[in-house]
């Protein structure tokens, strides 16, 4: 069936037409600059076509069920307001391109403003771009942009950070030039070893990278710790990947934080199984013609009235090609506006409201959790919404047995962090509710026994 | 800035969201409160915490959405109207498509939802490799990639690694002038040193020249296919022999595929490596900017060298295999854009064999035909057949003093989004035109019919193009202005005064 005429509007008449006022006999002979013998003679092997009613069938069938989630790890289920699916889904926003006319593209323009205005905000640094692709490429990306800055090569990078964060940002660096030094965990605590991060710092590291809230969903101690690297003359770059958190921590900026990189999924933007998320990055003003990525400005126009354009294009790749801060074009545009929309509903009060609700959740979680016997909080520094927990028994067989009762109770830590064998990562937003949390609890209690 | 409204119609003044709204508004629910409100300072150290989210906004769910109406209305999309902007493919985005991505099956799903759970969407990227490896001729797909940028990283680091892997250590990158911008920069971060290919009176790469540079220190050559003329890259056979010869590899800009699905193989002329455009090629939209999808597609001899996770078939059993020693390691966290994958998926589902062939063939069809059409009214600097999209110039509008910007700012009067202006670069004043198999012939005469008026105007009434534009939210920006004292954050004004935030 050809369920494509939906979508090409040509009628046999207008090809006729159209191949007339070319001058050509036929659609072959535009093909000709392709030499024949490379020409395909038959068509690609690819399933028949499916009309709309059939594909939605289609699609229904490899969708995944919905359980309730106790997994975060850097990837977060938080409500999303019907406002933020609604407003994206307004087609002057979704079907236009990145704003390189800046006269016919305001409406982009000015949200991508408001959207460095607000990450400004949250981080509390002074500029911020209008996006990357994630949270882990953000980072690797602010590690370059550190080499650049200080000329120097080595990269201190906390244990504590994703791993798969890490994991991108070895990709990025090339192990020749810029040597990556790993700062372990307290084991009491749960943070970046401050001691040995200290003892390794010497004038040839570029910069010092921490997460915070950490992988493990601890709160670093960062005000001394920056200050100290600073004197030190390195850089420190603060990532995240659970921007709600900042509804109530201090702003990585407020404390020194030269560069800030980190996840913006939490912000607004569905789970997706991945992708696509949001990288948000951060700096100080006198680091912004260094920093990768698109930047908009305001300016005024003929008239003087206010408007917005892209700017600071000559860091780009369209511009300075071989010299460019990164090689970044399209970013992840819409996920900053859903970002941009979610932040506005929410506003001061509910930002902070429904990081405390996190906050709360997982303290309650904890408590039940650590009365279970067998059962124990394995770091003892404050935490934000997620934790580790210490379980006698296979973690495997306890995610088994809680999945029969659709529940998705934990991440098992095994698979990045073979000492933490015994071990399950739990995270608990707002969306998990007490009934689910007390049944969550009482799996785990049974299936230790 | 709150204050009389301007008189503009439809189109109404909008201040940023920062300067209007009161005290304790907000447009939120917070779920109901079950467990005990912790205090936070009693669980955490005073210096870890914040004392406010200063400057936020506090507005109401109607302020939120009047906000970015009257924002989306000085937008302009491709359901707006004919976006002609070259290279950049933007042809319609099937709307069943989004609908089925924000399905809660595929929306809520974690990335770390045990695979007994994930069949279906591990299903769903396995066959969209298999498919896009059956449109490219190539071996192997990885998904991951962000976009087509990150899609070049993630080959050109494939490239290198598996170069180290046979011991050598090639420093040097081919790239002509009618590659993109992002070919350049891939490069140096790939850490490549470029070295320029200048393409003939043709518009297309001579096989001579690439023949001269290429030697046992170069690593690749990265072209773009159909090139940024809009030209097939016509001797890209021979060049890749060339290439392949002296032991290095053909990296192929896929942005352009849009011309040649069905027609003709990429990695039948030879490629090792392509990067597609999902939303370019596979009508996924572009969002304002991302979020894009750029996989790659690799002949088998780089599949060691894949990006991990890779997802792999056993039996009937799909999964994630992240133990893959030569891998070039992680390029993102996950497994890609899979929002985006759902909708390339789709989109391929429902067009099937015959319909993507016909998507190339009109594609060229509605480029040759404009380029027709308006040659003799601007001129042509590369007169032959071009394929998915064609590049004029301001020359003849020069001697009315009237430039390649005045003529694209003037489209926007009549209503249609510029083409993409001074690129390629090769070309002095470039005007470069893609209107995709989407247009339809009556949408391309009325845009055609229109590039024949300003054609006349720029002749008989200049100063109506350098005026231009005149009928939108804001007439030309001092761009200048913005660059030199770069504002790129709103501040609260020194009053506390929430209206007024006026810097």
């Amino acid at each position: 069936m050809r369920y494509f005429t939906r979508y090409i509007p040509h009628t046999e008449e207008d090809v006729k037409e159209m191949l007339d006022t070319i001058g050509v006999g036929k659609l072959e002979d535009l093909f000709k600059v392709i030499p024949e013998k490379d020409r395909l003679s038959s068509l690609l092997h690819l399933p028949p076509p499916l009309s709309e009613r059939d594909l939605i069938e289609h699609l229904r069938y490899l969708q995944s069920p919905v359980y309730t989630c106790f997994l975060g790890a850097g990837a977060y289920y938080h409500f999303i307001p019907a406002v933020v699916p609604h407003l994206i889904s307004r087609s002057e926003f979704y079907t236009a391109y990145t704003p390189y006319q800046p006269e016919i593209s305001q409406g982009t323009l000015q949200a991508i403003f408001e959207y460095q205005t607000l990450m400004c905000q949250l981080t509390g640094m002074e500029v911020s771009n209008a996006s990357m692709y994630d949270g882990a490429s953000s980072l690797a990306e602010a590690v370059l942009m550190a080499s650049r800055i200080t000329k120097k090569r080595k990269v201190l990078l906390s244990e504590a950070i994703h791993p798969e964060y890490r994991q991108v940002i070895q990709t990025y660096l090339d192990p020749d030039r810029e040597p990556i030094i790993l700062i372990p965990y307290e084991k009491e605590g749960g943070r970046t070893d401050e001691e040995i991060l200290l003892s390794r710092l010497d004038e040839e590291v570029s910069a010092v990278v921490v997460q915070n809230p950490n992988f493990f969903g601890v709160i670093e101690d960062l005000p001394k710790l920056i200050e100290r690297v600073h004197q030190a003359g390195s850089l420190v770059i603060v990532g995240f990947s659970e921007a709600i958190a900042y509804g109530i921590l201090a702003p990585p900026g407020s404390m020194g934080a030269d560069i800030v990189a980190g996840e913006g999924q939490s912000l607004g933007i569905p789970l997706s199984y991945g992708g696509p998320y949001l990288g948000i990055f951060a700096t100080r003003e006198r680091f912004v013609r260094n920093m990768p990525g698109r930047l908009v400005g305001e300016t005024v126009d003929l008239e003087g009235q206010r408007g917005f354009v892209l700017t600071l294009a000559t860091r780009e790749q369209h511009i300075r090609r071989e010299r460019a801060t990164s090689n970044i074009c399209t970013n992840e545009g819409l996920c900053a506006l859903m970002a941009t929309i979610f932040l506005s509903c929410l506003g001061k009060e509910g930002l902070k409201e429904l990081a405390v609700m996190n906050l709360s959740k997982a303290e309650y979680a904890k408590k039940i959790a650590s009365r279970i016997h067998g059962c124990k909080l394995n770091f003892n520094a404050p935490t934000f919404n997620e934790f580790v927990l210490k379980i006698e028994g296979e973690p495997e067989r306890i995610l088994e047995q809680m999945r029969e009762e659709k529940i998705l109770g934990g991440l098992s830590l095994k698979r990045f962090y073979p000492e933490l064998s015994q071990h399950l990562l739990v995270t608990v937003t707002e969306m998990v509710k007490k009934e689910e949390i007390d049944r969550w609890a009482e799996i785990l209690a049974k299936s230790i026994a | 800035m709150v204050g009389k409204k301007r008189e503009t119609g439809l189109i109404q003044d909008e201040p940023l969201i920062f300067e209007q709204g009161g005290k304790g508004r907000k447009g939120y629910s917070l779920p109901r409160w079950d467990v005990e409100e912790v205090e936070a300072k009693s669980l955490i150290p005073p210096s870890l915490l914040r004392e406010d989210l200063e400057g936020f906004p506090q507005v109401s769910e109607v302020d939120v959405i009047r906000h970015f109406t009257r924002l989306s209305q000085w937008n302009y999309g491709v359901d707006s109207g004919v976006y002609p902007l070259g290279s950049c493919t933007m042809k319609y985005n099937p709307k069943i498509n989004e609908e089925i991505a924000r399905a809660e099956g595929f929306a809520n799903i974690h990335p770390y939802t045990p695979e007994p759970l994930t069949q279906g969407v591990l299903k769903l990227m396995y066959d969209l490799g298999l498919y896009l490896s059956e449109i490219t001729g190539m071996d192997q797909v990885s998904l991951q990639p962000a976009a087509g940028a990150h899609g070049e990283l993630t080959g050109m680091l494939m490239i290198k690694k598996c170069l180290e892997g046979r011991g050598e250590r090639r420093t040097k990158v081919l790239v002509p002038d009618t590659a993109h911008g992002t070919n350049c920069s891939t490069s140096t971060i790939a850490s490549f040193q470029m070295i320029g290919i200048r393409s003939n009176e043709k518009g297309v790469i001579p096989p001579e020249q690439v023949a001269q540079k290429m030697d046992e220190e170069v690593a690749a050559i990265m072209v773009t296919n159909p090139n940024t003329l809009g030209l097939f890259e016509e001797h890209l056979k021979e060049i890749s022999e060339i290439v392949h010869q002296k032991g290095g590899f053909v990296y192929c800009d896929g942005a352009n595929l849009n011309a040649l699905m069905g027609i003709v193989k990429l990695g039948d002329l030879g490629v090792d490596v392509v990067h597609i455009n999902l939303h370019k090629t596979f009508s996924t939209p572009h969002g304002g900017g991302g979020p894009g999808s750029g996989p790659v597609a690799i002949k088998k001899e780089l599949a060691p060298y894949l990006p991990i996770p890779v997802i792999e078939k056993d039996g009937e059993t799909y999964r994630l295999n992240e133990n893959r020693p030569h891998s070039i390691g992680k390029v993102r966290a996950y497994y890609g854009n899979f929002g985006v994958l759902i909708k390339a998926y789709a989109y391929l589902i429902t067009m099937g064999p015959e319909g993507l062939k016909k998507v190339s063939e009109m594609a060229v069809l509605n480029a040759n035909y404009l380029m027709k059409r308006l040659k003799g009214y601007y001129h042509l600097p590369y007169e032959r057949t071009c394929m998915h999209e064609c590049v004029f110039t301001d020359h003849f509008q020069e001697k009315y003093h009237v430039s390649t910007l005045d003529i694209a700012k003037r489209l926007i009067d009549y209503g249609y989004h510029p083409p993409t202006i001074y690129f390629p670069l090769v070309v002095k004043g470039a005007l470069m035109i893609e209107p995709t198999e989407t247009e339809s012939k009556e949408s391309l005469d009325q845009f055609i019919e229109t590039m024949i008026t300003i054609a006349q105007e720029a002749e008989e009434n200049p100063d109506l193009l350098r005026m231009a534009p005149q009928k939108v939210k804001v007439r030309r920006l001092d761009e200048v202005l913005a660059a030199r004292r770069p504002k790129l954050r709103w501040r609260p004004s020194a009053s506390p005064s929430l209206h007024g935030g006026e810097e």
